[in-house]
């Protein structure tokens, strides 16, 4: 194995540093530090438009790294690409499943892509639709699933060639609260069992609290916070109080901590695009 | 974390196995370079298939003008004998072109596919797993062949139920094959080069519709080359679907063709294809 040999610490999953992309003007990343440890959930959290799918997309492989570096358990994201897609599970934001295949033949085209022998295809197949509760549900075509299902199945594509990277891009947008409940339970049984690392990123703050050892808060293309959710939140809570706070104060959510970081020093915490390029046309305006 | 670091497989087997998904633990073994590429392609191409398989309906639907051509076209040209065509009558003459059009008709319009599959993420999914661009453009382009063979043998079957005197020889079908997979291939990088450049369905539509009729009318699709005016003559030469229906033609019929020629021109024309259209993959996944 090539754990402990070159550059990057060898512990961790993924290391972004000083990560910057720019879509024209506009910095959707900028100056990323990052590193995810191997075996955690890590949520990244933002507001639309924070940079977040950015900062996902260049860590798998999508989009170029045009300045800063991005390792992914070691390889370089930017030279090393097949390397890095071979360990990575991916599930876009999108519902990406193909409607007009069943949904064992979604999860068979990305055991084929991912190189599982023949032999053992139909088995490896049959165990992912199973460890997503979709066994019954296989032989169906993908557009009679719900949008759970669908979820399911993807989490499923993603799981079939043993990922030791899953990386979900909001998950469970526009899901019902069972069907959230549902892709997390999933995910974190075949978790458990193979310690594969999880890079997660959503704007539900509740689903971060509950499901991710570590969360980053990511704005304006960068984290400007980053922990477990209750030392984020103890945090939030010792600051308040040592304001003149009453120790009877509920402790904050994480909805609280984001606001508190996204809104110091600025007028709302939208964040939007608009609102990011004029900040930066002013700031080198400004010098 | 209070997880011990890396346990070793036999222990971490066990609850593997009691989720009864201890094959989800390891990693495929990759595949060696050179067999990856095959790999790809049949993957790709047995989609095709399985969606052929649940919805027939384009299948049918796309019968329908090239039985038209044959039926109307064909049977009236058959009866004035305007055009010269070397002894065989015009039906017979111009089968092969409209099994050449309708495999380009489907191919050209692939690239909508691609961007469906950008836009709903499907793209973006196969980008991440281990297939290089060219690998999943080539894999593409033969999914392509592989529609527009089975859309071949439904015009074929037409065709022989119009009284074409077509060959059943399998070694000649064989290379019919071959040269609509081929076609197909460049036609669909063609597409997909374009779906690259536009990077939206409605304008590939527009430009789809705007060439495939101006590739079919300039090609020895409906008539020999020797009838045109010479400005036309130059540009038959330049288009792949006429190496396409000359090879289909000398294959099923027995006419007179420069197949070594043909299948050159079609091979180069595909191979110049992927490599266009996957370098313009990138700008999908933007």
């Amino acid at each position: 194995m090539t754990r402990h040999i070159g550059a990057a610490p060898p512990d961790d999953a993924v290391t972004c540093t000083r990560l910057t992309y720019a879509f024209g003007g506009t910095k959707a990343v900028d100056g990323l530090d990052l590193s995810v440890r191997q075996g955690e959930v890590f949520g990244l959290l933002g507001p639309n438009g924070a940079g977040k799918t950015t900062a996902i997309r260049c860590i798998t492989t999508l989009l170029p790294v045009p300045s800063g570096t991005v390792r992914v358990f070691g390889h370089d994201a930017a030279r090393d690409r097949m390397a890095v897609r071979r360990l990575l599970g991916y599930v876009p934001q999108q519902l990406s499943a193909d409607a007009a295949l069943t949904g064992r033949e979604n999860v068979t085209l990305f055991a084929r892509v991912f190189d599982v022998p023949r032999r053992e295809r139909a088995a490896r197949v049959a165990q992912a639709l199973a460890a997503v509760g979709l066994a019954d549900a296989a032989e169906r075509l993908a557009n009679t699933y719900s949008g759970g299902m669908v979820r399911r199945l993807e989490l499923a594509q993603a799981l079939v060639s043993a990922p030791r990277l899953l990386i979900l891009d909001e998950p469970t947008i526009g899901l019902d609260p069972i069907a959230r409940t549902g892709v997390w339970e999933h995910i974190n049984t075949v978790r458990a069992v193979t310690g594969m690392t999880v890079l997660v990123t959503t704007h539900y703050m509740d689903e971060a609290d509950q499901y991710c050892d570590r969360v980053g808060l990511m704005h304006r293309g960068r984290i400007r916070a980053l922990g477990t959710p209750a030392e984020l939140r103890r945090g939030l809570g010792e600051r308040r109080r040592a304001h003149g706070a009453p120790a009877t104060d509920p402790l904050p959510t994480l909805e609280d901590v984001f606001r508190d970081v996204a809104g110091s020093g600025l007028d709302d915490s939208s964040g939007d695009f608009r609102d990011v390029r004029s900040t930066r046309r002013t700031a080198r305006r400004v010098g | 974390m209070s997880e011990a670091p890396a346990a070793p497989p036999a222990a971490s087997a066990d609850p593997a196995r009691a989720h009864g998904i201890d094959l989800l633990v390891r990693p495929p073994r990759p595949r060696a370079g050179r067999r990856l590429l095959p790999a790809r392609v049949v993957a790709l191409c047995a989609v095709e298939l399985q969606k052929l398989r649940h919805d027939r309906t384009e299948l049918y639907t796309r019968a329908v003008q090239p039985a038209l051509w044959l039926l109307i076209f064909g049977q009236t040209f058959t009866r004035i004998r305007a055009i010269p065509t070397g002894g065989v009558p015009y039906i017979d003459f111009m089968a092969p072109g409209i099994i050449a059009q309708s495999a380009m008709f489907i191919a050209i319009f692939y690239g909508i596919q691609i961007i469906w599959e950008r836009d709903a993420g499907v793209l973006d999914k196969l980008l991440v797993t281990p297939t290089p661009r060219s690998a999943l453009v080539t894999g593409k382009a033969f999914a392509a062949g592989v529609k527009s063979l089975v859309q071949a043998v439904v015009v074929v079957l037409i065709a022989a139920l119009l009284g074409v005197a077509l060959t059943w020889n399998p070694l000649r079908l064989l290379g019919v094959a071959a040269a609509v997979v081929l076609g197909s291939a460049f036609f669909s990088c063609l597409s997909m080069s374009i779906a690259g450049i536009v990077r939206s369905r409605d304008r590939l539509m527009g430009i789809g519709q705007a060439i495939t009729m101006p590739l079919f009318f300039a090609s020895n699709a409906l008539y020999p080359v020797a009838v045109m005016p010479g400005w036309l003559q130059a540009v038959s030469r330049a288009n792949p679907l006429s190496y396409q229906v000359d090879a289909l033609r000398g294959l099923l019929l027995g006419t007179p063709a420069h197949l070594a020629a043909d299948f050159a021109v079609l091979v180069g024309a595909a191979a110049l294809g992927i490599t266009a259209a996957s370098g313009l993959l990138g700008r999908l996944a933007r």
